[in-house]
């Protein structure tokens, strides 16, 4: 039996974490804020239910993803169930990660990957439809093992991992776009780009 | 190194990397990652785009938003005992 005097005490700390899930949640600010707020009511109000001891930030997790699927996805009303393209495994790596090998002595994928901005990942996360959205939220994000994630969305062991599969090709797919829609691609010297670098870009890094 | 081994570590490169392999599973991985390159190489691309993803998904909670919980927080203190239902009941149980 949990004491709710020590509630805050336990819980604030984890609101980085939560605020940024309810952000990608919801998709903006406002809601976020509210969703949070609500979150640690109705945590506060239920912590006498709370087992000391078990993993608080899962069980604030559950609390979260349930207001939210309660109290936000019904006003949205978006389109969620659709399929998701089925695209190969490694999509990214077969794509960019070759380009490792026009770098000598570099690890070039670190740092292509580093050229993809906060809001191009935040993106790439928020616009998976909400079902693969929230497993690769709880697992890649928040690191949740799959029965946390199980338990947290309350669906299968098995789901959980057809979610994840298909909901990180999806995330890789978009972060592709936006590497090839501004040229993230191509920025990183490979055999097409002597020709380029040689007409007088300047930049010889 | 058998081209099966190979195709083993590719199909179980998500499970490992979200460390849900038993123990002898995840050392036979890593041995065999230690000997092929091309097979390494496809994991340590993933898990550093697991760090980027963490890292760029991060965010700064707004202090009015510490601010209006912790005043959540107090208002429901100074109701008392709410009665409790059976979604936060609920026990969150641990692996």
């Amino acid at each position: 039996m949990a004491d709710q005097a020590r509630f805050a005490d336990m819980a604030m700390d984890l609101m980085p974490s939560l605020y940024a899930a309810a952000l990608r949640m919801t998709r903006n600010r406002a809601d976020a804020e509210d969703l949070v707020q609500e979150t640690y009511l109705r945590a506060y109000r239920g912590f006498g239910g709370f087992q000391e001891g078990t993993n608080l930030k899962a069980w604030l997790y559950r609390i979260l993803t349930n207001t939210y699927i309660n109290n936000y996805r019904a006003k949205k009303r978006r389109p969620d169930e659709t399929e998701l393209e089925e695209v190969e495994d490694l999509y990214l790596y077969r794509r960019i990660g070759g380009l490792e090998a026009a770098m000598v002595g570099r690890s070039a994928e670190d740092e292509l990957l580093e050229r993809f901005t906060d809001d191009e990942v935040k993106e790439a996360v928020e616009e998976l439809p909400e079902n693969f959205r929230l497993a690769v939220l709880l697992a890649d994000v928040e690191g949740f093992s799959y029965k946390e994630i199980a338990e947290i969305l309350d669906i299968p062991i098995g789901t959980v991992m057809s979610r994840l599969h298909r909901g990180r090709k999806a995330l890789q797919k978009r972060l592709y776009d936006f590497a090839r829609g501004r040229n993230l691609a191509d920025a990183t010297p490979g055999p097409d780009d002597a020709v380029a670098r040689a007409a007088g870009s300047g930049d010889h890094v | 190194m058998s081209e099966s081994d190979c195709e083993g570590a590719l199909h179980e490169l998500y499970e490992f990397l979200d460390g849900e392999l038993t123990d002898d599973r995840r050392a036979a991985i890593q041995h065999h990652l230690d000997g092929c390159q091309p097979c390494a190489e496809p994991y340590d691309f993933e898990a550093e785009l697991r760090v980027v993803i963490r890292k760029k998904c991060a965010e700064k909670v707004p202090d009015s938003l510490v601010a209006k919980v912790k005043a959540a927080l107090a208002v429901a203190a100074s109701e008392g005992p709410f009665p409790v239902n059976d979604f936060e009941r609920r026990p969150h149980q641990d692996p």
